[in-house]
């Protein structure tokens, strides 16, 4: 397939114009009708200035110049780019959900029922005790479930300084550990591509406070020695923290719960569907095992006896890890999600997901080193650049997958096709591939050649930032 | 619709998994997952599949479960007038289905709208360096403390914050600075507006960020900006500004009462009252613009040397830094910034000028009629108010509270006999019920 983007080009030196360059006014602020002393008040204001015909022409412009799920496949690998249901739009935008979070319990039952709701699906699901919906996205998630580890060594006495990795994982885990004051343990994978027991072994001690992993891993493994992994970390006093990216390959198969993982977090935006809008908003809603229910975000929300919802704070809860409950009109999109399939549909989504995923590497002509793999593969673009490989499958219309990570794969694309794509569309997704790989150096090195813009600078966006349109006519901000 | 036995969103037709599966030579996908018996599930959640009309109605009963009361409620989560044309352009698909900008040729649309909502806060923060999104504002003031804490040249390990901060703020900025080794410490109050005096004795060595906000949660006009900023300065901390994208359009400009970083809540435009869900400023000065937490999108060249937008000084990030990020935050709130930056766009300077100084008249028109209730003194602070203010009622506030509830309004309580109310033009026109409701709860 060839695909040419929309390109809307004003002039040699730039694409659509900015807000600002179409027209823009500066206002002058206070003066006798300011209800306020001209020493509480700025001087003056200068914004774009359009009419609303205008703007709908500006914005729609734009979405057309992007990428998006439903432009075509998105096979970005850890990220889980899914359909997006548009039924889960109209849920969400009921308006008798749109209330203030400071309501009284009383006066908002039906919001809690929701999240009482989901919290339900979400444990069962992950084979949790309690579910925390807080957390505004996976890397949230993640710090929520590492301060609850920490404030569970603290409560028993038990001061820990470090935090085990595998080298392959996620960035955010090495972040979030930081974050909480932990020292980094990295763990080397065995030459299968899976966590290094023996190096395990040798890691752990009564300075680990947790072991975060993702299961499958991020080459697509299933970690099989799970169990034995988990009694080395609970051996030592640590706790398993499950990292839920990867949950896609599981739903219905294997619970993180049941493999003997204490933490983890869920990433709605990817298992459940919900949009990913560009960057976010998504929700990571964490899951704990009963010992450590008590130190979950406040407020929780529990059923009564009588039937109705109510919020209360754990006993020696971490606190707050959002202003209010994280974000609300995903975790709708979410409950509806999870409805729509049922047990069913969510067992059916990681076989697809799987199913997926070996179908399109068959097809491949790259080398995917590691296996069996489940809804992801790391293929290797061998002697080939993987981000040049990746640019010019853009010209195919088709997104590439996550280039040149993880590194223990050398030039990787990092490919999950998700199960929404048909058997045509990963034959069409492979072909673009496989045209890609196999392009001349000199097309991969000016690919792209049919998207909105050609290969970009990124060197010179970093060495000379201009991050506003008011930098644009300044050399540096530097 | 293709009819297919499990998710509705999988395609496969029962030909195409059996050409699939006898491509890849198994016979069931069950033969492609390499889960050990011992750790595997049996898909019973017990989580029956409805269909799209069903959960419709299911939640839509639900959500009617919510009284219908009209809010005068702020707090740091507001209401105020989306217009229709922010739902209608950012739900398009390309722009709500899309991810992160990874492969930037192919998402110039979505670059250039983050790069012009930072251009916005740029411009009304006075700050030359802003992200294209924090969670919330709570979440943005806990990383300022942690940039703060990174660039400051001298060791201390004090947080100064206004005794009256929102409790959600407070706590998530402990949760963040205790991995670092921060304390967080609280500086008066004077009648609404910081103790400048007693800040400047408690500001010192040890101090690394203090934080003020304007107008504050209690809705008071900030008067000592320029002086917190100097007390500041002396301390050799960091000024950190908490505000919101209206305020911001009249009150005093961050830059010009020295502030380092600015923080607050983005969320006021774009989005209506949505249960807490936020969208966080960032800003600050381009001294800090390697220490940014979040993504930043800066302006480059393509092939034709044509402009083109592109995620830019990612060495910052997680991904790249992994545990020497200066945060470890991933998906973030950008499509909330592109409604924002929409909405801002459409009311444009005269717009947002005009709702900025409504918020001002209206508060300040509500709080004298509360005032000439009996039972009650509002505003209880002697300061100009922007949004919202606290009242002082005679009877306890829970049982003011309580009955304005049962007469289908919903206020603050925040103390034993303070309320707090926050009035815009999505509820402007029900002050008069507001005001008679108050009346019988007086009783």
């Amino acid at each position: 397939m060839i695909y040419d983007q929309a390109r809307y080009t004003e002039d040699d030196e730039k694409h659509e114009p900015l807000l600002a360059e179409k027209n823009e006014m500066t206002l002058e602020i206070g003066g006798s009708e300011s209800p306020l002393p001209e020493e509480l008040t700025r001087e003056e204001l200068t914004l774009p200035s359009l009419s609303e015909p205008e703007l709908a022409r500006h914005y729609t412009r734009l979405s057309q110049m992007n990428w998006s799920i439903d432009s075509g496949p998105y096979p970005l690998g850890s990220c889980t780019m899914k359909y997006n249901p548009k039924f889960t739009e109209d849920v969400a935008a009921d308006p008798n959900a749109a209330i203030h979070p400071d309501r009284s319990a009383k006066s908002s039952q039906g919001n809690l029922g929701v999240l009482y709701g989901l919290q339900e699906y979400l444990a069962t699901i992950g084979g949790m005790d309690a579910v925390t919906l807080q957390p505004p996205a996976g890397a949230a998630g993640e710090f929520t479930g590492i301060l609850i580890a920490k404030a569970y060594h603290d409560h028993r006495g038990n001061d820990r300084s470090e935090v085990i990795i595998p080298a392959s994982a996620h960035g955010t885990n090495f972040a979030t550990a930081a974050m909480a004051g932990y020292d980094v343990v990295e763990l080397p994978s065995d030459d299968g591509g899976r966590v290094d027991l023996e190096a395990l072994k040798a890691a752990v001690s009564e300075e680990t406070a947790a072991l975060m992993l993702t299961n499958p891993n991020t080459v697509g493994l299933f970690e099989r020695d799970i169990v034995e992994i988990a009694e080395t970390v609970h051996d030592a006093g640590g706790l398993l923290y499950y990292d839920g990216a990867n949950l896609n390959a599981l739903l219905g198969r294997g619970r993180p719960g049941d493999m003997g993982f204490d933490i983890m977090h869920y990433n709605v935006h990817k298992t459940f569907a919900t949009p990913h809008g560009g960057g976010g908003p998504g929700a990571g809603p964490v899951g704990v095992v009963k010992e450590l229910t008590e130190f979950l975000p406040r407020p929780r929300v529990r059923k009564t006896a009588n039937g109705t919802y109510e919020q209360f704070d754990p006993d020696h809860s971490i606190g707050k890890v959002h202003g209010f409950g994280g974000n609300w009109l995903v975790l709708i999109k979410a409950y509806a999600y999870i409805a729509r399939l049922g047990d069913v549909g969510l067992a059916d989504a990681s076989a697809k997901a799987v199913l997926n995923a070996n179908y399109l590497a068959e097809q491949l002509e790259m080398d995917v080193p590691y296996g069996p793999f489940h809804h992801e593969f790391a293929a290797t673009a061998g002697d080939r650049d993987a981000a040049d490989v990746a640019k010019r499958m853009l010209d195919f219309g088709v997104h590439p997958p996550t280039t040149k990570w993880p590194e223990m794969v050398p030039e990787a694309m990092l490919t999950e096709p998700t199960e929404i794509e048909s058997k045509r569309t990963l034959e069409r997704l492979a072909a673009a591939f496989n045209a890609a790989y196999t392009d001349s150096d000199d097309t991969l090195e000016t690919a792209p050649s049919r998207t909105t813009a050609s290969r970009i600078d990124q060197v010179a966006a970093a060495r000379n930032p201009r991050l506003s349109w008011q930098a644009l006519g300044e050399n540096s901000l530097e | 619709m293709t009819q297919t036995d499990g998710s509705p969103f999988a395609p496969h037709t029962a030909e195409e998994t059996a050409a699939m599966l006898a491509a890849l030579d198994v016979e069931s996908e069950a033969d492609l997952f390499d889960i050990p018996e011992t750790v595997a599930f049996d898909g019973n959640f017990g989580i029956d599949p409805r269909s799209e009309q069903e959960i419709r109605g299911e939640l839509s009963r639900c959500f009617a479960e919510n009284n219908r009361l009209t809010e005068f409620m702020g707090r740091g989560h507001y209401s105020h007038y989306v217009p229709s044309i922010v739902d209608h352009l950012s739900d398009r698909a390309e722009f709500l289905t899309s991810y992160t900008q990874y492969q930037p040729e192919i998402t110039q649309g979505f670059l250039q709208a983050l790069f012009e909502y930072q251009s916005m806060v740029v411009e009304l923060t006075g700050l030359p360096v802003a992200n294209c999104s924090m969670y919330d504002a709570a979440t943005g003031l806990a990383e300022a403390a942690l940039l703060a804490d990174r660039v400051r040249e001298t060791t201390g390990d004090t947080i100064l914050i206004p005794e009256y901060l929102r409790d959600g703020k407070q706590s998530v900025l402990e949760n963040y600075v205790d991995g670092a080794g921060l304390e967080v410490e609280s500086y008066p109050m004077d009648d609404g507006n910081v103790d400048c005096t007693t800040l400047d004795e408690l500001a010192g060595d040890e101090t690394v960020m203090i934080y003020a906000e304007n107008p504050t949660v209690r809705g008071t006009i900030e008067e000592g900006l320029s002086e917190v900023g100097e007390i500041a300065t002396d301390a050799e901390a960091l000024f950190c500004l908490g505000s919101d994208l209206v305020a911001l359009s009249i009150l005093e400009k961050p830059a010009s009462v020295g502030a380092d970083v600015v923080v607050g809540e983005a969320d006021v435009l774009g989005m209506p009252a949505s249960y807490g869900m936020g969208l966080g400023i960032f800003a600050t000065s381009d001294r800090y613009l390697r220490q940014v937490p979040g993504r930043l999108v800066g302006a480059s060249e393509d092939r034709n040397e044509r402009r083109a937008y592109t995620l830019t000084l990612q060495t910052r990030e997680q991904h790249i830094r992994k545990e020497r990020a200066t945060s470890n935050i991933c998906t973030n709130q950008a499509w909330v910034a592109l409604r924002a930056a929409m909405h801002i766009a459409m009311l444009g300077a005269n717009g947002l000028v005009e709702l900025a100084e409504d918020c001002v008249r209206e508060a300040t028109a509500l709080a004298e009629q509360i005032d000439t209730v009996s039972g009650y003194q509002a505003p209880i602070h002697d300061r100009y108010h922007f949004r919202e203010f606290v009242v002082r009622s005679e009877r306890p506030a829970q049982a003011v509270t309580a009955s304005l509830e049962q007469a289908g309004f919903a206020i603050h309580t925040i103390d034993d006999h303070l309320l707090q109310i926050c009035v815009t033009e999505t509820n402007a026109d029900e002050t008069d019920g507001l005001i008679g409701a108050l009346k019988e709860a007086s009783q």
